[in-house]
């Protein structure tokens, strides 16, 4: 069979692809109770909350999630696996069920994808979604002390290595790290994943999302869409784009700075608009739509998809809203040397 | 000022923040005193530092630890983490604690054979994985590289092993190590040369690679002289960097122009750099650099000079003199008598710096001073201001925002710069700050900057006719992003009616064309008066609506459907057709004599460039303009005898010849040996005609029985290595001067290989005798129409023309996205022989024309309407 990489940049020239949409709120709408969260486990603390466990307590509810973007038109269904690393999972004491939670969401995950493919044909994928965790590597916690961190480069690799290899185990085709908002966190994704690819001895190729936290461009370390682009290209990622961030509006300008300079796919995938004064997403689809669609028709985005607030139905949209509009051409760039700081510096041809 | 894009090709790195060379930053980190260093940092980058080395290797230090904590520190300093960091130690282990605490993309500094290949590759591998560029020292299991030969030999050896595990070539950056000359050890003489060279034969053997070195070692031996070690430095990069070192460790603001040394200490340093014995001598050039040295030990140079009346006068006189008069040997010293004598370094730039630029701003302004002083006159400036930036920092004062402030750059897909530059100047001469982007700037960059600079207005430049659309995008992204800040248009395709019709609508703040360089400080000086503005905008809007307005109501000349233009094309003397070539097919020109370029040259447009008005010579006797026509004239020809004598530019051309036929308005050309067919449409006049005038077009020119058309490129090469010695050291009339000269050689190649294409190539001519002034009149037969001109306005034409000519390869000339040609000094065009070939301008095109070009193009209707806007209504 030909390698997830190639499949889906093989189908990537022929149309744009879409990925999955929101997971945490399609959660919400389910009203579990303490109980769906907690299962059997016998876990010390209160799991209400804490979504990603519920690959373990209610497989059913993961899996009926992964197929209704799968039936809305989604080529790729993305992990429930934001927050299983050991970081984020010590926080309800469920710290050593890390592989377990992220090696039965992938499988999940792989199920419904080979379900939807043996019906039609058409080779649906997994990415194994790798979130940031809630500590910076770049940043510190203390405003009086600048040069604290809270955590190092190593054990944040090992706490990545840890789900990675769990995620490729459980069946994920790619490694999606998501949701960047340091780059030095998603430098040290890149450098987990890269030990475990030797570690199993198979490729994991990788998406890169990088989200924005300002209206000029910049994540929460500082980086400019292009400065980020130049700090992670070294990982030759299958797809480098955003996510999260704000609504497709306001990311307009940013992806197509993206697109122009990205040897690479580019896949986008925003929110549904901003939240409104309830904290709730009322974006409709076909508003979403509507606006993701411009970035298509400029030739902007190879993979579309949708980040919090986003449903089934955006994507279904989206799937119509694109259709039959050509995908992005990958631009060929220059052979320069290409460094950053915060901003990026680009040298003169030698 | 903010750049996020080097467009030069020579890169500062910042030295001040390694243990191992400045001193001072040394006792700061010994004494803990971290944050005294962050500021050491942030003084870097804001003299112009484009990457920071950090070094911590010292004995008495926690090497590991101390990286890592500065590294954090100044992560959080957005003002210093915007630039790349260089993470400089011997250490392996230093290095790579370093790398986990770099967010962006840096360099490692460095890594080499020393150990053995395993340990080397070893260590690349984790550069990679970590996402860093290398610095690979000259350096194997034997020893450190001396000699050329061993230079090369580890480089080259290097660059096979790190690009056979797949490490990108672009990422490798050589330093062949910079060692000590000068030393009193004969074995030590060659040093210099041996790096120069060596450079030079890597550099073609190591495509993409870099060159880096540190500069302070060239010196060592001349410790505690600095009038003597920053001439050899400067000496030394004037060879090295067109040999091709492209970036070094160095301190920018201790450079001095290469032209303003003390011709006998200059001389002295080339003796030994170059390692020149002379003959006869019984000295040693490096003897005689020791006897000289003595001289300056202790003092500065600029005290050699006091002999000079000016350079008794008190120092506030002295600042306005060499402003006046544009001269810089002294600039920093007075600078910095000046700044001992005030409260805050800040009222030198305040008082007698302002007062002195005012005294030129008022002789610009009345006619009393010309573009070309003026220039120097900045040049002067900015030296001074980059003396006091520093102290201006140390204070942690507000930077002096002085009237206003203006983004500039060149649009993207644009890479022309003279008359932006030259605006910057004179705006900056007027007390105003300019944050210039350079050239290809993306519409992204521009906002950003402005916003970022918290800018009064933005001031976009181009020189070719796809820049006029990339204008309007800049408009309407401003528009979208809500901004209010003016927009002024400049450059010499840009009009005030394209402005009006196109600009203007796009932006709901004001929009401005600016006609010339003078206009610029009337227009900036308006737009940021409290009392004046709301008028002057308005002005200007009511002023292009009323444009607008005109044009809709009147219309324009009527356009007759492109069938009857057709009908009415130009009927050319079928009895006098040129014969076939004499030599078809493409030929290239490697190396055309510069000298023999220079007596083809059309001066009057080089004035005009410097805003001189007037025809050449007749110029230079001028009444008003014609001492300062005399005095760029002199500086030009000082600098052109350079260029030829020393080589630093090159001129590579190509012409071609092919046998074709008229197909309607298109050219069809016949590439017999490849058996194929290249097709070439061509656009045509469309506007009603009076009675017996045709609508012309190209192809009328050519029979459709079979006929000849040739196509030439030609493209000056050499000059980015200059630009980077004048930019290194703000001298900005340098950098315009040789950019003019450049352009000059550009047409007087393309007017040189015309002659030679009728006289022998073609050979239709072969008796022409044409004086040049008979050339510059264009008084021979046959015509050199440009894509992107008047009579073929398409500039997408130039792909067409540069693979018929295999362009890249022949006259090395490549084109951007938008089609402008790099280098930028190029000329290229069709060749029709045709007797009663003429030049004409297309003019407006109908809608119908639009959508047979586009047929005929094979585009979309959507790619024609944008390469034609300027001709569509």
């Amino acid at each position: 069979m030909t390698s997830a990489r190639e499949a889906l940049q093989q189908a990537a020239r022929s149309r744009i692809l879409l990925t999955d949409g929101g997971w945490g709120t399609q959660i919400q709408l389910r009203k579990l109770t303490e109980a769906d969260y907690a299962g059997t486990l016998g876990l010390g603390r209160d799991q209400k909350g804490n979504n990603d466990i519920l690959a373990l307590t209610r497989p059913d509810v993961v899996a009926a999630i992964g197929e209704a973007y799968l039936a809305a038109g989604s080529d790729i269904v993305s992990t429930n696996t934001f927050s299983a690393n050991r970081i984020s999972q010590a926080d309800y004491g469920a710290e050593h069920l890390v592989a377990d939670i992220n090696h039965e969401s992938a499988r999940l995950g792989r199920e419904a994808a080979d379900k939807f493919a043996a019906r039609d044909g058409r080779r649906r994928f997994v990415a194994g979604a790798v979130g940031p965790t809630n500590k910076t590597l770049s940043l510190s916690p203390d405003v009086n002390n600048p040069g604290y961190r809270e955590i190092d480069f190593d054990e944040l690799k090992a706490v990545y290595c840890d789900q990675v290899v769990a995620l490729a185990e459980g069946g994920a085709d790619f490694i999606l790290i998501e949701t960047i908002f340091d780059t030095l966190n998603a430098k040290a994704g890149i450098a987990a994943t890269l030990e475990a690819e030797a570690k199993l001895g198979r490729e994991l190729p990788l998406m890169i999302s990088m989200t924005l936290t300002d209206l000029s461009g910049r994540n929460l370390s500082g980086h400019t869409v292009e400065a980020f682009w130049y700090a992670v290209r070294h990982a030759k990622p299958l797809t480098v784009g955003l996510n999260c961030s704000f609504g497709a509006a306001q990311l307009r300008p940013h992806v197509r700075v993206l697109s122009d300079l990205a040897d690479t796919l580019v896949m986008v995938y925003p929110n549904a608009g901003l939240p409104n004064e309830l904290g709730e997403y009322d974006e409709q689809p076909e508003t979403t739509a509507g606006l993701v669609r411009e970035w298509a028709e400029h030739g902007q985005v190879n993979i579309l998809g949708g980040c919090c607030g986003s449903t089934p139905a955006h994507i279904a949209a989206m799937a119509k809203a694109v259709e039959g509009l050509a995908p992005r051409h990958i631009p060929e760039v220059p052979v320069r040397t290409r460094l950053a700081g915060l901003e990026p510096f680009t040298m003169a041809a030698a | 000022m903010t750049q996020t894009l080097s467009s030069s090709s020579f890169v500062n790195i910042g030295e001040r923040t390694n243990v191992t060379g400045s001193a001072a930053f040394k006792k700061l980190i010994l004494a803990d005193d971290f944050t005294a260093a962050v500021e050491v940092a942030r003084q870097q980058v804001e003299n112009g530092a484009q990457v920071i080395d950090v070094n911590m290797d010292e004995g008495l230090l926690d090497a590991e630890r101390a990286m890592t904590t500065f590294l954090k520190l100044i992560a959080a300093e957005p003002d210093i983490a915007r630039v790349p960091v260089m993470i400089d130690s011997s250490k392996w282990s230093v290095i790579e604690a370093g790398l986990k605490c770099v967010p962006g993309k840096p360099i490692v500094n460095s890594i080499s054979m020393k150990e053995g290949e395993e340990p080397f590759l070893a260590q690349a591998r984790l550069c990679r994985a970590y996402g860093a560029a290398v610095v690979v020292m000259a350096f194997d299991e034997v020893g450190q590289a001396d000699t050329r030969e061993r230079k090369i030999e580890i480089c080259e050896r290097a660059y096979k092993l790190l690009t056979g595990i797949g490490f990108p070539p672009e990422d490798i950056i050589f330093d062949p190590n910079i060692f000590a000359i000068a030393t009193g050890l004969e074995e030590h003489d060659n040093y210099a040369v041996d790096f120069i060279e060596a450079v030079k034969v890597i550099r073609q053997r190591c495509p993409h690679a870099h060159f880096s070195g540190g500069l302070s070692n060239l010196s060592f031996g001349f410790r505690g002289n600095e009038t003597v070690r920053r001439a050899m430095h400067s000496v030394f990069l004037y060879y090295a960097i067109p040999a091709g070192l492209d970036m070094a460790i160095v301190n920018a603001g201790q450079l001095d122009v290469y032209d303003t040394i003390d011709p006998e200490l200059r001389n002295a340093c080339e003796d030994v750099i170059l390692n020149r014995k002379v003959k006869g001598e019984a000295e040693s050039p490096t003897e005689r650099l020791i006897a000289l040295a003595e001289r300056y030990k202790g003092k500065d140079a600029a005290q050699e000079k006091a002999a000079e009346e000016w350079r008794g006068w008190p120092v506030e006189k002295r600042l306005e003199h060499a402003l006046v008069k544009g001269i810089d040997a002294h600039i920093v010293a007075d600078t910095e008598e000046m700044r001992l004598a005030m409260d805050r370094p800040i009222e030198v730039i305040e008082g007698p710096l302002m007062d002195g630029m005012n005294v030129v701003g008022d002789l610009f302004g009345s006619g009393k001073m010309f573009l070309p002083q003026v220039v120097k006159s900045a040049r002067v400036m900015k030296k001074a201001v980059a003396h006091l930036l520093p102290f201006i920092e140390a204070e942690k004062e507000e930077g002096a925002k002085g009237k206003g402030r203006i983004v500039m750059a060149t649009v993207k897909g644009d890479v022309h710069d003279i008359g932006k530059n030259i605006v910057g100047v004179v705006l900056q001469c007027n007390g105003f700050e300019v944050v210039d982007l350079g050239v290809m700037v993306p519409w992204s960059s521009i906002l950003q900057a402005a916003n970022e600079n918290d800018a009064d207005m933005i001031g976009l430049s181009g020189l070719i006719t796809p820049s006029l659309d990339e204008m309007v995008t800049v408009a309407e992204e401003m528009q979208r992003a809500g901004m209010t800040m003016p927009l002024l248009i400049g450059g010499a395709t840009t009009s005030r009616m394209h402005t009006a019709l196109r600009i203007d609508p796009a932006y709901e703040g004001p929009v401005l064309h600016v006609l010339d360089a003078s206009r610029a400080v009337g227009v900036a000086t308006a737009l940021v008066s409290d009392t004046g503005y709301d008028a002057y905008v308005q002005g200007y809007k009511q002023d292009y609506a009323h444009i607008r307005e005109v044009r809709a109501n009147k219309g324009q000349s009527a356009l007759i459907p492109i069938e009857d233009a057709r009908a009415n094309g130009f009927a050319v003397d079928e009895h006098i057709r040129p014969f076939p070539p004499e030599q078809p097919g493409v030929h290239a020109f490697d190396q055309w004599d510069m000298a023999e370029l220079v007596e083809w040259f059309d001066w009057t447009p080089f004035f005009r460039a410097w805003e001189l008005a007037g025809t050449f010579p007749a110029i230079l006797d001028d009444a008003v303009v014609g001492e300062s026509a005399r005095g760029l004239y002199a500086d030009a020809q000082a600098m052109l005898a350079k260029i030829v004598g020393e080589g630093w530019l090159h001129a590579r051309g190509v012409a071609g010849l092919w046998p074709c036929r008229r197909d309607g308005d298109d050219v069809v050309i016949h590439l017999e040996e490849e058996e194929r067919h290249v097709r070439i449409p061509f656009l045509r006049q469309q506007i009603a005609k009076r009675e017996g005038r045709p609508n012309m077009c190209l192809a009328d020119f050519v029979s459709p029985d079979g006929d000849w058309i040739g196509g030439f490129s030609v493209a000056i090469h050499g000059i980015e290595p200059h630009l980077a010695r004048f930019k290194a050291v703000h001298d900005d009339y340098s950098d315009i001067l040789l950019k003019a000269l450049a352009d000059r050689f550009a047409e007087a190649f393309a007017e040189r290989l015309h002659a030679h294409v009728r006289t022998v190539l073609w050979g239709y001519a072969p008796g022409e005798q044409l004086t040049p002034e008979a050339i510059i009149k264009e008084e021979y037969r046959g015509i050199r129409p440009a894509p992107g001109y008047p009579a073929c306005p398409d500039h997408s034409l130039k792909p067409i023309l540069f693979e018929l000519l295999d362009a890249g390869n022949t006259s090395g000339a490549i084109l951007t996205d938008h089609f402008a040609m790099l280098p930028t000094s190029a000329v290229s065009g069709f060749y029709l022989g045709h007797p009663d070939a003429s030049y004409f301008g297309v003019a407006r095109v109908g809608e119908d024309q639009l959508v047979d070009y586009a047929e005929r193009r094979g585009v979309d209707l959507e790619t024609a309407r944008r390469w034609l806007r300027p001709n569509l209504d």
